[in-house]
């Protein structure tokens, strides 16, 4: 009897909130417009991505396992490690916390589902065709784009037909974001039940209430970059074309003023679930509340005038330089307050370790790690070493990987009780997580030591010194795989069916917020009128 | 019993890993390039990357004493505050003092740490008074170096990927080599001790040049200059490869540097220059069909395989040349000019800075290879014509 695929019929307690059920088979799905509905679409969604993304991944670890061309040739390898940043970072992760807001902020804030609830519909639906033909690339002439996921101009102008169809694809994914963001934030301001004031929501709404502004303000210059590409293929203008006067860093400041703010759009909801897992296995409130959302917000600022630290080796004046390396530095001052806040929170507190503090905790380790190289990479001179290498992409996966998908398997092992009505299993999950853990740093830790001695990113074949390393990571990268595939048979899948132990109401003894206050799984419809809050927005009273 | 079963386990992943990484790769470290399982940043030979070097190591001790010191609070939390040892929450939150302390410091810190990296910044961008000036030029895949100014005035040359090992790539059972990817045909020669200023730019797409021992790294940007510099303080040859993808052969244009003393420098100018004179294409030669067949055949070895394979047919987006309509026309206008142009937004690269003689010859060899059977032939000074 899970809410994630028998919803109709539930207890006869909550008989009321089922005058209009739900509707049933596909219409269910393709006309959904509850927030539920659409939570699990765009998780399943984002699953399916991972998974494709992930095989992207292991193709170009199964390539590297040893020097030479074995599997692919550099062509592919160039499609592969393109197709597999665009697919992780827009079909996967972006999406992914998407679902987690469309699940839980309505279940959060006391409402009763999301402001546009159609417009809801149609984000959702638009990704399929976009998600469609970004994978679908693969299979036109020439392949798909191997400009790398940054997709840098002038390569980006000599690629095939594939390059349109991308664009074409981030276009609509955009526009998804877009009306995705307008629907949270409007939401969030107007929907909430009566006493959950703004400085009483949950850490989760909260940082996606910034995230969905950071969200409006940067997928707009995406699309302009990629729009300037396009004309620029087809239609004659020369924006990043150097042969007619064009500038192709143009491309690269443009790109990276929505790339680093995209960064923390994929970290800061991240930030949120953990702020609140951790208070509810320490059984302690979130040790400095206002702070957090400060910190939050200070990140979301800065992250704009940060992004040139993305092209120090383009030979930027020396004051440009100086001032993107102090602004970058500044970054670790809010996210240290972060990090300094979770210890704080944990610091005498009543803990246990289910599977979603494991994830938390595991979070807040590796992040840390992916938080300090981000530090040494800031530094412009280090750079200059390290700038295109591996150390970049150990870096990157670290707080991407480590960071962003570690918080969403917490989130999942939090809430899926909710969502499903039942309990996942509890040594399931734990083996998930110890080998998830551990294979990421088999895979990723030896990345440091690559970069250091100067591999460089998306090589194909590469010098026989840097071989065991790279052995390492391969092992590692599919050890890492498959525990993902045992995540979904063996911990997803049985609750989505609805097999093991029946969720209580509050799965948590000590979790904190309304979405424990309705039953397990939660009803198909919730809060359709405004419920009434105690003092600190956190229970119903009667 | 159970220590037993752990000392085998030992054993046996010595064993694997022994095994792993010496029997498939009996590879040495490669001086002034990366060295087997290499740890950290390559030994700098510049002031510029002793900087760097140092930078690191200050920056990487004081991420790990920050580190041990916040996750040592974490897990003697999570050793001594559990529910299962009884454990009692406490409920203290919200102390602005705690949260101001925590902001400041950490502001400090950074502080700190920004002001040796601002010197190393400003020094690592003075790019003025050097002693040598050399243009590097992206290709896609090759570089080209030109003696702009100082001793050396005027050599030119493109650096090109040992073909040989080109090719043990592709056969993907590559032989165990020390320079495997780095080996190339002419590298770049420059004297120690004096300062050289690396102009860098490109002909097609977005390519860096980086040496890790001398620790400079500096995109070559189509359509713009950009420079770097360096100042090398020990003698030998010193390694970097391409670092912004910059299409299929991107793993493919290595970087080597020989870095010699004054007198060997000024030796090798000279033999250059003897070498230049010699090259000097008379564009009025007559070539026979035999000449331009063997020197047809070298330039394509070096220039055309890597994309259009040694049967000519191309792959993926590669045209095919043999039976190509534009290789058969009588009119040899129309394949000049797609060599001095490039073509299909330059996935077919423009060729211009090869000789009229190479150019010459590459085209004939092409019209006469394969099932092509012209018997046209393509004169340096018809090429020279096509030039103006």
């Amino acid at each position: 009897m899970s809410a994630v695929l028998h919803p109709h019929g539930h207890g006869a307690d909550h008989a009321h909130d089922d005058h209009h059920g739900a509707p049933h088979g596909w219409r269910r799905w393709v006309y959904a417009t509850n927030h539920k509905d659409i939570g699990t679409l765009y998780l399943l969604f984002a699953f399916t991505m991972l998974i494709i993304g992930g095989v992207l991944a292991l193709g170009i670890r199964a390539e590297l396992f040893k020097p030479g061309l074995q599997l692919v040739n550099p062509e592919l390898f160039n499609q592969l490690t393109t197709m597999h940043g665009l697919i992780m970072v827009f079909g996967a992760i972006m999406p992914a916390f998407v679902g987690f807001a469309n699940w839980m902020i309505p279940l959060q804030i006391g409402a009763s589902d999301m402001a546009f609830a159609r417009m809801n519909n149609f984000s959702f639906w638009l990704m399929i065709p976009a998600a469609l033909i970004l994978a679908g690339s693969f299979f036109m002439p020439g392949g798909a784009p191997a400009g790398g996921w940054t997709l840098y101009a002038p390569l980006s102008l000599q690629m095939g037909p594939s390059m349109d169809a991308a664009i074409f694809a981030l276009h609509i994914l955009g526009a998804s974001s877009i009306m995705g963001s307008i629907n949270i934030i409007v939401t969030i301001l107007n929907m909430r039940a009566p006493g959950m004031t703004l400085m009483k929501m949950p850490m989760f709404v909260w940082t996606w209430l910034i995230t969905a502004y950071l969200l409006i303000a940067v997928m707009p210059v995406l699309a302009g970059a990629i729009t300037m590409t396009l004309t620029d293929r087809h239609f004659g203008t020369t924006f990043f074309n150097p042969a007619a006067g064009g500038d192709p860093v143009m491309f690269q400041h443009i790109f990276w003023f929505f790339g680093h703010p995209e960064v923390y759009i994929m970290i800061l909801p991240a930030f949120g679930i953990i702020s609140q897992i951790i208070p509810a296995f320490s059984r302690k409130k979130l040790f400095g509340y206002a702070s957090m959302v400060y910190a939050t917000s200070s990140i979301a600022i800065l992250s704009f005038i940060v992004w040139a630290h993305h092209m120090y080796t383009t030979g930027m004046p020396v004051t440009g330089q100086l001032f993107f390396m102090y602004a970058t530095m500044l970054i670790s001052v809010p996210t240290g307050v972060k990090v300094f806040n979770w210890v704080a929170t944990m610091w005498k507190g009543s803990m246990t370790f289910e599977t979603p503090m494991l994830f938390a905790v595991g979070f807040i380790f590796v992040f840390t790690m992916g938080g300090f190289t981000g530090l040494i990479l800031a530094m412009a001179p280090i750079d200059l070493q390290l700038q295109d290498g591996y150390y970049v992409v150990a870096h990157f996966h670290y707080v991407l990987v480590a960071g962003s998908l570690f918080t969403m398997f917490a989130g999942y092992y939090y809430w899926a009780p909710k969502w499903t009505g039942v309990m996942y299993n509890e040594t399931r999950g734990k083996i998930h997580f110890w080998w998830t853990l551990i294979s990421f740093n088999v895979t990723f830790f030896p990345m440091h030591f690559l970069g250091l001695a100067g591999m460089p990113r998306r090589y194909a074949d590469y010098p026989m010194q840097f071989a065991d390393f790279n052995a390492l990571a391969s092992v590692g990268g599919f050890a890492f795989g498959i525990a993902q595939v045992y995540f979904f048979f063996f911990v997803v899948l049985p609750t989505m069916r609805g097999k093991g132990e029946p969720a209580p109401q509050r799965p948590w003894e000590a979790a904190e917020g309304l979405e424990w206050e309705v039953p397990s799984p939660a009803p198909f419809h919730t809060f359709e009128t405004p419920p009434k809050l105690n003092r600190d927005a956190t229970r119903i009273v009667a | 019993m159970m220590n037993n079963i752990y000392k085998k386990f030992e054993q046996a992943s010595i064993a694997l890993f022994a095994m792993a990484s010496t029997m498939a790769w009996a590879v040495n470290d490669l001086p002034g390039g990366p060295a087997v399982r290499q740890l950290n940043l390559h030994p700098p030979v510049t002031k510029i990357a002793e900087e760097q070097v140092w930078l690191h190591w200050f920056m990487l001790i004081i991420c790990t004493v920050i580190f041990v010191a916040v996750f040592g609070v974490m897990f003697y939390s999570i050793w001594k505050h559990r529910k299962s040892t009884g454990h009692k929450a406490a409920t203290f939150h919200e102390s602005l003092k705690v949260e101001i302390a925590w902001t400041v410091v950490p502001f400090v810190i950074v502080i700190l740490m920004a002001l040796p990296a601002t010197k190393a910044v400003v020094a690592s961008k003075d790019t003025s008074n050097a002693d040598l000036t050399i243009k590097a030029t992206g290709y896609q895949w090759k570089w080209g170096y030109d003696y702009i100014k100082g001793e050396g005035e005027g050599i030119g040359f493109i650096s090109t990927l040992d073909n040989a090992q080109r090719e043990m790539s592709n056969s993907g059972k590559p032989e165990p080599t020390d320079d495997y990817l780095l080996k190339v045909d002419n590298p770049l020669v420059v004297p120690v001790n004096q300062k050289i200023r690396i102009i860098t730019t490109s002909n097609d797409v977005i390519h860096s040049f980086a040496v890790n021992s001398f620790g400079i790294k500096q995109d070559a940007i189509p359509g713009f200059v950009r420079d770097t510099w360096f100042r090398a303080e020990k003698t030998g040859d010193f390694y970097g490869q391409c670092q912004e993808l910059c299409g299929k052969e991107h793993a493919y244009m290595p970087i080597h540097v020989k870095v010699v003393s004054a007198q060997e420098y000024t030796a090798w100018v000279a033999d250059q220059n003897k070498k230049l004179a010699a090259k000097q294409d008379d564009p009025n030669k007559v070539w026979t069909m035999a000449d331009l067949m063997q020197k047809g055949e070298k330039v394509y070895a070096a220039n055309c395989q890597a994309c259009h394979q040694a049967n000519g047919k191309g792959m993926g987006p590669i045209k095919t040349l043999d039976g190509a309509a534009v290789v058969l026309d009588a009119d040899a206008g129309k394949v000049i000019k797609v060599l001095l142009n490039g073509q299909n937004n330059l996935t077919m690269p423009a060729w211009k800075q090869l000789s009229d003689s190479e150019i010459a010859a590459v085209i004939s060899y092409t019209k006469n290879n394969w099932s092509n059977k012209t018997g046209q032939l393509v004169q340096p000074a018809q090429v020279l014509a096509a030039r103006q």
